[in-house]
């Protein structure tokens, strides 16, 4: 049975359209605000939802992360309360959710478990920052994935051939990560995204996405013009910070994902 | 002879369980790169001589195994033997690994180094070798730590470094090691990282390891030849671990040699005042590697203490948990006022100020010794000396005194 994501990417490609991917921290700036959030990303438009489990140590994000991170934790966000929110979110959306993470938290719930408990509240895949699929291989406790689709991250340094297996096991959707560094929005795109792009394409099974750096609604549109699938993250999630506490939050949201929306289905 | 052939890690920098590759996608090439040429390196005689030239020339190698009298007298138990990596060149063992990487950096091209420091004689030890082979130097270090650690600061500085002050979550250790992955996967291409401990993904925890065995393989040639025997036991502290694995690995296969690592007892083992992974901690994945690591029950990492940077880190080298395992080594700790103490005694005794990280060690020899007799013999890592923690020490120690 074809998931939610499968359906969502098969029905943009029939509309020949790109997928709009937006992603915010769990619990940024605390659980209940980031669930009307979401609410304004689904109104906004965003055709997957990717919510980042917070945790303490984010070495790969960049400092706009990071603070989002600490913010929820501050806040007091459990594992289990985003498993709740996801919750939430089924009640009205049928949305696709990835979940968006480092291994430890994952880990220190119990693997199987997690993804268990994370398919039965209505997630639909996971992406796991510091787990590359080879190392997931060689941990007994590690294999069993059973009810999300496992996301994997190709890197502008993962040579040709590491490309081709990582795609050719891929599910859900490829994350291509745009560029060499930690997430966090960019001025300029990398020269070269379209070739790596394609080379990606040509060996994988699921769809493209390309992440890490997409600030503007320009930069939206070029990178929907070349990849399946567009992720915005840290553009988001600093609008988040600079309008926390504000009475109209997912509103400001709204606005802000709007024009990035439209651009990525403007192409 | 040495000891039985060792076999681990496996070709993916797992011991047993634990170890291994947990980093983002964009690390892994950059990696195995690494691992590669590390391979090539090992069998390559002129890369050996040449590490073994500059360990002599520019290091100060062999460094002495010293038979402390008096501390062993004062003590009434074993003969106590000082391994004296404190009189390496920047005054810590940490060089030994520093000067390898280096050789390996400009093997590898790169033109740009990058390091994580706690207590800032890793950073000081690295920044030593950049100046030497004249590559640029950038060092993260916690805000907390460079307060605490002044001296090494001006160090690295002299030594032409750029030292980038963290200031995120407890801004010490753990998060200048976040901050220099960041570095490192910004600039992969051009840019080494020289990790400083038995920490992190493959292949650090085994090429530092190695790095670090000219301390043990030398400690077993001295102790032969000075008792003609091999000691009882071996001591060293365990902040990554990387002192404790270079002394005792090429021991492992001696059987008779008990183990003890040490770790950093704080303030004792209540949540977030110690770093003694093996009382409080669990399994996890941190940085890079699976180990054992003091975690909440949502994994997020605790808060550490200890009042020596370098052992105030929430994660253990792999390796010690393998050995943990495998009843091989045993892990103990020693709390704040323990290796203070400790500090004290080694200093009015011998005449030998040692670092507080060492101290945690000293300590421990006090409480072993009563167990042990005038018969028997301990080597105990003096790992590095303690110029960089007088400020530190006084604080401590003198104004316990007035007060």
């Amino acid at each position: 049975m074809a998931g939610r994501i499968d359906t969502t990417f098969a029905k943009l490609k029939e509309q020949n359209k790109s997928c709009f991917i937006a992603y915010v921290c769990a619990g940024d700036p605390d659980i209940t605000t980031c669930g009307s959030i979401v609410e304004a990303l689904i109104e906004a438009g965003a055709d997957i939802v990717e919510l980042g489990i917070p945790f303490s140590d984010p070495l790969a994000d960049g400092v706009v992360n990071q603070m989002a991170a600490q913010r929820a934790l501050e806040a007091g966000t459990h594992t289990t309360d985003v498993l709740e929110l996801i919750r939430t979110i089924r009640k009205r959306s049928e949305i696709p959710i990835v979940l968006f993470t480092y291994l430890n938290p994952v880990y220190t719930y119990g693997f199987k478990e997690f993804h268990a408990d994370a398919a039965r509240a209505g997630a639909d895949g996971v992406l796991l920052l510091d787990l590359p699929p080879d190392e997931a291989l060689q941990n007994q406790e590690l294999l069993d994935t059973t009810g999300l689709e496992s996301i994997h991250l190709i890197a502008p340094t993962t040579p040709p051939g590491r490309v081709r297996e990582i795609a050719s096991e891929g599910e859900g959707f490829i994350y291509y990560v745009s560029r060499e560094g930690v997430t966090g929005a960019r001025e300029d795109l990398p020269a070269g995204i379209r070739e790596h792009v394609e080379a990606i394409q040509a060996v994988s099974q699921v769809p493209v996405a390309v992440g890490f750096g997409i600030t503007t609604p320009e930069q939206a549109a070029t990178v929907a013009g070349i990849a399946d699938g567009v992720v915005v993250g840290s553009a988001i999630v600093k609008m988040v910070e600079q309008n926390a506490g504000a009475s109209d939050l997912p509103q400001k949201i709204r606005d802000f994902v709007k024009p990035l929306v439209d651009a990525v289905k403007s192409v | 002879m040495e000891t039985k052939p060792d076999t681990l890690p496996d070709a993916h920098g797992h011991f047993g369980t634990y170890g291994g590759m947990f980093v983002p996608e964009t690390l892994m090439a950059a990696l195995t790169e690494l691992a590669d040429e590390y391979g090539r390196a090992k069998k390559d005689d002129r890369f050996q001589s040449e590490l073994e030239g500059l360990l002599r020339e520019y290091c100060g190698r062999p460094t002495p195994l010293y038979f402390a009298e008096r501390w062993t007298e004062k003590l009434a138990g074993p003969k106590i033997y000082l391994k004296r990596e404190d009189l390496l060149h920047t005054g810590a063992h940490k060089i030994n690994n520093a000067l390898g990487q280096i050789l390996l950096a400009k093997r590898l091209g790169k033109s740009r180094i990058i390091a994580e420091t706690g207590a800032g004689q890793h950073g000081v030890a690295t920044a030593t070798v950049a100046a030497r082979f004249g590559m640029e130097c950038v060092i993260y270090m916690g805000a907390v730590d460079m307060e605490r650690q002044h001296l090494n600061v001006v160090r690295m500085q002299l030594l032409g470094a750029d030292v980038r002050a963290v200031t995120a979550g407890q801004a010490t250790l753990k998060e200048a090691v976040n901050e220099a992955m960041r570095d490192w996967v910004t600039n992969v291409r051009n840019t080494h990282y020289i990790l400083g401990s038995a920490l992190g993904s493959h292949p650090y925890p085994m090429m530092v390891r190695d790095f670090h065995r000219v301390i043990g393989r030398e400690a077993r040639a001295q102790i032969l030849e000075r008792e003609e025997r091999l000691p009882d036991a071996l001591v060293a502290c365990v902040g990554g671990g990387s002192n404790a694995i270079g002394l005792f690995h090429p021991f492992l296969g001696d059987e008779g040699v008990r183990m003890i690592g040490v770790e950093a007892g704080g303030h004792g083992i209540k949540e977030g005042e110690h770093a003694a992974r093996f009382q409080g901690g669990k399994l996890g994945v941190l940085q890079g590697t699976k180990t054992y690591l003091l975690a909440d029950e949502d994994g997020q990492i605790q808060l550490t203490h200890s009042v020596s940077a370098g052992l105030d880190y929430a994660a253990v080298g792999p390796e010690h948990a393998w050995l943990r395992d495998q009843g091989r080594v045993e892990y103990t700790y020693a709390t704040d006022d323990e290796a203070l103490a400790a500090f004290k005694e080694l200093c009015e005794v011998e005449g030998i100020i040692p670092a507080l990280e060492t101290a945690h060690g000293l300590a421990h020899m006090r409480k072993l010794a009563p167990e042990m007799g005038a018969d028997q013999i301990v080597i105990v890592n003096l790992s590095g000396r303690g110029d960089k923690d007088v400020e530190q020490a006084a604080k401590y120690l003198l104004g316990e005194e007035e007060a």
